[in-house]
């Protein structure tokens, strides 16, 4: 074993035992905190993959604005913080069986599909030219035989999800 | 020197427990954390094949950051709708909301 892969492994276990806290855990406010170690767990493995844009807006979104988001909706809505009833429903043994028949078929595919990936790293790049993926996204992003469409819908669909969420929570006004 | 299938073991294994999460939760906070779990097991596998496959393009990273994106407004609207439910219905349990249903 090398280091990278003690530390994969470790960065993995996180990742992956912080996610069964956050659909066991009865107290909704621990799960939300466990996702945040979920969370910080992806951006580690996005480092690994030399990712480091995308870990750093994955601090950014996920961490710093998707989970303090999902924290206020806990908060604001009483009595969930302490509930003393299962936190399962009536499916809750069919799920588990759907999510490891899915888990056997995915780890099927993953065998099936990438037989060699067993055995081999990811190859060697120049330093150019993952230091320059980030420069090649921008020009990307923009360019137009590239995402500049996908980019631009994703920027009307943020300014839909704010307009819409500020509108679906705003308090419905008392008729007089 | 870490195997491609190591990533994606992972991620299919995120993906399932978050998989499981939106089929056995009862709280409406909690379907939506467990589907951002997914959405996270689905950005690995994008940049894990952009690193391994072809990392000179940025097709994966753009992907990755479009899925950033759509969770995010996702997000927002969702727990707009879980607070405004629970303004009108005082729950957000998911079995409860059933009047569409009648």
């Amino acid at each position: 074993m090398t280091p990278q892969q003690v530390i994969f492994l470790i960065i993995a276990a996180v990742t992956l035992i912080s996610a069964m806290f956050v659909v066991t855990d009865r107290n909704l406010f621990h799960a939300a905190l466990a996702m945040m170690a979920s969370f910080f767990g992806v951006a580690g493995m996005y480092v690994m993959l030399e990712a480091g844009f995308l870990a750093a807006a994955q601090l950014l979104v996920y961490i710093g604005a998707i989970s303090i988001l999902i924290i206020f909706a806990i908060m604001m809505t009483r009595r969930l913080m302490q509930s003393i009833e299962s936190p399962f429903n009536s499916q809750s043994v069919g799920g588990l069986v759907a999510a490891i028949v899915s888990f056997v078929g995915l780890l099927a595919l993953i065998i099936i599909g990438w037989p060699d990936a067993n055995f081999q790293g990811a190859a060697e790049v120049s330093s150019n030219v993952l230091e320059g993926s980030v420069q090649q996204l921008g020009i990307a992003l923009v360019s137009p035989d590239a995402y500049v469409v996908p980019f631009e819908v994703a920027s009307v669909l943020l300014l839909a999800a704010l307009v819409g969420s500020i509108f679906i929570a705003w308090p419905e006004k008392k008729e007089s | 020197m870490i195997p491609l299938s190591w990533y994606l073991i992972v991620a299919a294994f995120l993906f399932c427990i978050g998989l499981y999460g939106v089929m056995a939760r009862r709280n409406a906070v909690a379907i939506l954390m467990s589907v951002e779990l997914m959405l996270n097991a689905v950005n690995i596998n994008l940049v894990a094949f952009w690193r391994y496959e072809n990392p000179e393009q940025p097709v994966g990273i753009a992907w990755a950051i479009f899925v950033l994106t759509v969770a995010a407004a996702e997000a927002a609207v969702g727990l707009a709708l879980i607070i405004s439910v629970y303004r009108n219905r005082d729950s957000v349990v998911a079995e409860e909301l059933d009047t569409l249903k009648y």
